[in-house]
């Protein structure tokens, strides 16, 4: 054991910190996937356009010196992606879930491709914001010292709940996504609103992906995603299309995963590997005990294709 | 439907040609995808090739490279077959629940599963029994372990109404983190040291080479089972039935088609295949469950699924064009000083293309004789 003088309550908090740490990503890509999905559509994509936004931040920091120009660098090739996504989406016979593995192919690839120059050189971190100083141990200063992501995350979560159900552009998205003859009824054109729903999505998932290279791990290479953009996915469904839900929805994956490493801490070492299963396992199960054979998923959008 | 768009009729055919016009049906009913298939590749090296040309190097000299690296000998013939081998057993994992409409992209959790699975079994076996006996319960092991991960996800589809995609996908990370559970733990062999790893297979226990070859039986194992899936969809009730519930759940189930074990029976025969994929892996390859297991054919088995239309004797074809794209990305990393995902951008912008172009299905007359305008037509239905 370390002498922290904290003993077992270094657990939660350093579940507590690492749900923090670890979820800022999945919020960003869950909350542009529920916008995405509000309208419809799915993009199952996202992988590919974190892995991408997480490369452009990258060089644009490194470049610029400025991490956040490559935060907004990395929006505006995530919101590219996106509308490459909702565009191709819009003609007859084509199979959004697919596409969306597809893009994420693409997407990787070219994040591959053309971050090669971009492994070696050390970008600026964002920053963060210390809240511990209250405290005297360190273990409480570092847990509190919360990335400033995490806080516009969860700040954008709240606003995007307000806006789905109380301003106009929220309605026309759910108006949409519900039914596309409808929406044609009020003279709306689907496929336009789920493009920009689509850019929007991939312009907040490259965020997640900025995230990952700028601040933890804070480093750019082929490995940087574990699969967040394919988990926001699922996230998103567990979240029942509420952002709300999706920021607590990740909070939860992310302290899941916190777990296992949190364990091996204080010296559990047992079964370490399987608790990497742990937050995958939660999903899956939440899922299974919330679906039904007979009626589609509560809360879902009447015209996405996969709660069908 | 679009089809009053502007593909030039056939010219008429004369009286005495009108024997030819079955002919000339069958023909153009087949020709479609191939058609469509070919001018998607063919548009999407283009775009790669723009992409290419913008980063400052030689398409011509690209391509070149490629045929080389992945066709040019029969050393990379060889290399592109090795490589293809797996893809087909992963690609089968797709295909056949897509012709039930369900879409599953987790087959690298029965991957992965089935390797650990194989190993996992010869370990007591090994100094027992003969190799042929060893490697046959070996590839039971995988295929059970694998059509249980999989047939798992068509259960949950069919029983939970759990949307297949996400629950094959969360359960590939779940195989992943069992995997690396099992051979970290109870199944090390504690003289691996640097890469954690089972206890290797005897030499002479492995699955050995093609005669003749440098390439084991995997590609044969691989052959036969998408060319069995391709009887057991296109000539078999089953198969029938199960086309009829990808078109149209509810009239499969007014029709009395037991649905429900389709869904199960197509994702476990599915999952048995890409378990499969993980014991030759095993078996031919690494001679151990290791890491490496987790290598992503899998997720390119998504890929060369979806390019083949998920037929599988089009999946063959398919795999070893993959197959060989693959094997040339040393050599161009080599020779041309580009990165080595290369071959992903590639791949990624195939994909892409291939599907984008499934929207021009059904849009030219050409490949659908109802709408031809011929004399020959009144002439028949007169």
């Amino acid at each position: 054991m370390e002498d922290t003088g904290i003993g077992l309550w270094g657990v939660p908090l350093a579940i507590f910190s690492g749900a923090i740490r670890v979820s800022t990503p999945f919020i960003f890509v869950s909350l542009g996937e529920s916008i995405t999905e509000r309208s419809g559509r799915i993009n199952l994509g996202l992988e590919g356009t974190l892995v991408f936004g997480a490369m452009t931040a990258y060089a644009i920091a490194v470049m610029s010196n400025s991490p956040w120009l490559g935060v907004l660098a990395a929006m505006a090739t995530g919101a590219v992606f996106g509308l490459l996504h909702g565009w191709i989406c819009k003609f007859p016979k084509v199979n959004d879930i697919a596409i969306g593995i597809a893009m994420m192919q693409f997407g990787l690839g070219l994040a591959f491709f053309l971050g090669k120059p971009f492994i070696q050189p050390v970008a600026p971190h964002l920053p963060s914001i210390s809240l511990g100083g209250w405290s005297n141990y360190p273990q409480i200063q570092s847990a509190l010292n919360i990335n400033v992501l995490f806080i516009i995350g969860a700040l954008l979560a709240v606003a995007l709940w307000w806006a789905f159900k109380n301003t106009r552009v929220g309605l026309i998205l759910r108006v949409v996504g519900d039914s596309s003859d409808a929406a044609r009824a009020m003279g709306l054109n689907p496929d336009t609103v789920r493009l920009l729903a689509t850019a929007v999505g991939g312009s907040l998932a490259a965020v997640g992906g900025a995230y990952l290279s700028l601040y933890y791990p804070g480093s750019w290479n082929e490995g940087i995603s574990s699969g967040q953009g394919l988990m926001a996915v699922a996230l998103v469904i567990f979240a029942r299309w509420n952002p709300i839900g999706c920021f607590l929805a990740a909070l939860l994956f992310g302290g899941a995963g916190a777990l296992g490493p949190a364990l091996q801490s204080v010296g559990v070492t047992q079964g370490y590997y399987l608790f990497y299963a742990a937050p995958y396992v939660l999903t899956l199960f939440i899922l299974v005990a919330t679906s039904s054979p007979t009626r589609s998923l509560a809360g879902a959008p009447g015209a996405l294709s996969i709660t069908k | 439907m679009t089809i009053e768009l502007n593909t030039p009729a056939l010219p008429p055919l004369s009286v005495q040609s009108g024997s030819l016009r079955p002919i000339l049906e069958w023909i153009a009913r087949r020709a479609e995808p191939v058609v469509i298939s070919l001018g998607a590749i063919f548009a999407g090296l283009a775009l790669f090739s723009i992409f290419i040309a913008v980063v400052g190097k030689s398409p011509i000299d690209l391509f070149k490279l490629m045929y080389t690296g992945g066709f040019g000998s029969w050393f990379s013939i060889q290399n592109s077959l090795s490589r293809a081998a797996p893809l087909l057993l992963t690609a089968l994992c797709v295909a056949l629940p897509a012709r039930l409409g369900l879409v599953i992209i987790g087959g690298e959790g029965a991957v992965v599963l089935g390797g650990v699975a194989a190993a996992a079994v010869a370990l007591p076996l090994t100094a027992t029994v003969s190799p042929i006996v060893l490697l046959t319960v070996m590839a039971v092991a995988g295929m059970i372990t694998g059509g249980i991960w999989i047939g798992m996800a068509g259960l949950l589809r069919h029983c939970r109404g759990v949307n297949e995609t996400i629950a094959s996908l969360l359960m590939a990370y779940i195989a992943i983190a069992l995997m690396n559970h099992f051979i970290e733990g109870p199944l090390r062999d504690p003289a691996s040291l640097n890469k954690p790893s089972t206890a290797p297979l005897p030499a002479d226990y492995m699955l050995g080479n093609i005669p003749g070859m440098d390439v084991n039986w995997g590609l044969v194992i691989g052959m036969v089972a998408c060319i069995v899936s391709w009887i057991l969809i296109e000539a078999t009730s089953i198969g029938f039935a199960a086309r009829i519930a990808g078109g149209n759940v509810r009239a499969a189930q007014i029709q009395g088609l037991p649905v429900g074990r389709l869904i199960v029976g197509f994702t476990a025969l599915a999952g048995s295949f890409a378990g499969l994929a993980g014991m030759i892996e095993v078996a031919a390859v690494q001679g151990s469950a290791n890491a490496s297991l987790a290598a992503g054919y899998g997720y390119t088995g998504i890929l060369v699924a979806f390019l083949a239309r998920h037929n599988p004797l089009a999946i063959i074809p398919v795999a070893v064009l993959l197959g060989g794209i693959d094997a040339s990305g040393g050599l161009i990393q080599r020779r041309m000083g580009l990165p080595d995902a290369t071959v992903l951008v590639l791949q990624g912008t195939l994909f892409v293309v291939i599907l984008l172009c499934e929207t021009l299905y059904g849009r030219f007359r050409i490949f659908n004789p109802d709408l031809w305008k011929m004399p020959a037509v009144k002439g028949r239905t007169a």
